[in-house]
């Protein structure tokens, strides 16, 4: 069959831009938030940041009760301390960030173009360390968690305003796709619990909206007795619906919370939590 | 080593203070092992005392149930501004920490 040149690269162009085109972050986003405000239409969206306690009054009244002496004080402190140490060359970590590394949480995760990978904030203190010749820190490690703690603790109030620029569309897909993808024994993908379930109980739990899940890290969660960050929880979400759970820090994970974090967009930081 | 934190915070109201106490200790009750396989020691909090203005009002037993890092709230009656509450304690190691606050 003789196709003109000019219909030929219409076809083209029109069937390359229908098989390129995902749904863009930000309508993605749109829809994520929206369908929590049509399941939740009682409860503000920025509500949602204290999750369970959001949604189960009983709860929530035991849990501010704990909110005014916080758990994570302690680590917060020991963060403060650490965060302030002097690397052996005389350099520090308020040289790495923004204003000092003060009230810049909410800028993480952000895709470096340079090196073409999602950068978290674990992941940018462990180059901060790197680049000033001191040893990286383990991502479980409770000097992690300190000094996680009291960055997001400086962060409080301010809101995510996550870019995803072109080269960063690939990472945001793949975590978007991971959030979606079922796995382990249970055959449960991250929206089974979080938003299929979100508000419903899960043995003694009530299930948190995901919209929410990236303002209120690292955690102190009385059932680790310790403050962790959000890859730790995904290590352990994906272990209880008997998946195998990934290195902390590991691209997909990065991904995800490219993914999760842009989803909260807009979202006020009120981290560090304490969670059950 | 410097002793290890105890943060307090009190509030009275209508003469009976809420004291709440946040105490920082690892807490080991002696059948954890590491990852060598050794057992970790026990280490925990055996008495705790609190003060009103120099005069005990409270003294506690605690053993290996207790969690890491406990947290302790308790009331105390006839509590006016300007009162001195101190909680201290010892381990079984014989390490000792103390705190105390001022009520408003």
């Amino acid at each position: 069959m003789k196709i003109s040149l000019g219909i030929m690269l219409t076809l083209v162009l029109t069937l390359g831009s229908i098989c390129s085109v995902h749904a863009d972050p930000e309508s993605d986003r749109l829809a994520f938030v929206r369908f929590y405000t049509e399941r939740f239409p009682n409860i503000d969206i920025q509500a949602h940041q204290d999750g369970a306690y959001a949604l189960d009054a009983a709860k929530r009244e035991q849990w501010l009760e704990m909110e005014e002496f916080p758990p994570y004080e302690l680590a917060v402190d020991e963060g403060e301390a650490l965060f302030a140490l002097a690397f052996k060359n005389g350099n520090n970590y308020a040289g790495c960030f923004d204003n000092a590394g003060v009230g810049v949480k909410q800028q993480f995760p952000m895709f470096d173009a340079v090196s073409n990978q999602v950068v978290t904030l674990e992941l940018a203190i462990n180059q901060c360390r790197q680049a000033n010749q001191e040893p990286e820190l383990a991502y479980l490690s409770d000097e992690m968690a300190y000094i996680t703690a009291y960055m997001a603790f400086t962060s409080r109030g301010n809101t995510f305003a996550i870019s995803v620029p072109q080269a960063g569309v690939a990472a945001y897909e793949q975590g978007k796709q991971f959030f979606y993808e079922r796995r382990g024994k249970l055959d449960f993908d991250c929206s089974s619990c979080h938003m299929t379930n979100a508000g419903n109980n899960l043995r003694a739990e009530v299930l948190s909206a995901s919209v929410g899940h990236a303002t209120h890290w690292p955690t102190y969660r009385f059932k680790w007795e310790q403050v962790g960050g959000l890859h730790k929880r995904f290590v352990e979400c994906n272990e209880q619906v008997g998946a195998e759970g990934l290195a902390p820090q590991s691209e997909a994970y990065r991904n995800l919370e490219y993914f999760l974090t842009y989803m909260n967009n807009g979202m006020a930081l009120n981290g560090p939590a304490s969670r059950k | 080593m410097e002793a290890r934190k105890v943060k307090m915070r009190g509030k009275i109201k209508n003469t009976v203070a809420q004291i709440k106490v946040l105490m920082e200790h690892p807490m080991e009750t002696g059948t954890r092992r590491d990852e060598a396989g050794d057992v970790i020691p026990a280490h925990f909090i055996q008495e705790v005392i609190c003060q009103h203005n120099d005069q005990v009002v409270l003294s506690v037993e605690w053993g290996t149930s207790i969690s890491k890092n406990p947290y302790f709230a308790f009331k105390i009656n006839d509590a006016n501004p300007g009162d001195v509450v101190k909680v201290s304690w010892t381990d079984n190691l014989g390490e000792t920490s103390a705190g105390d606050i001022t009520l408003k």
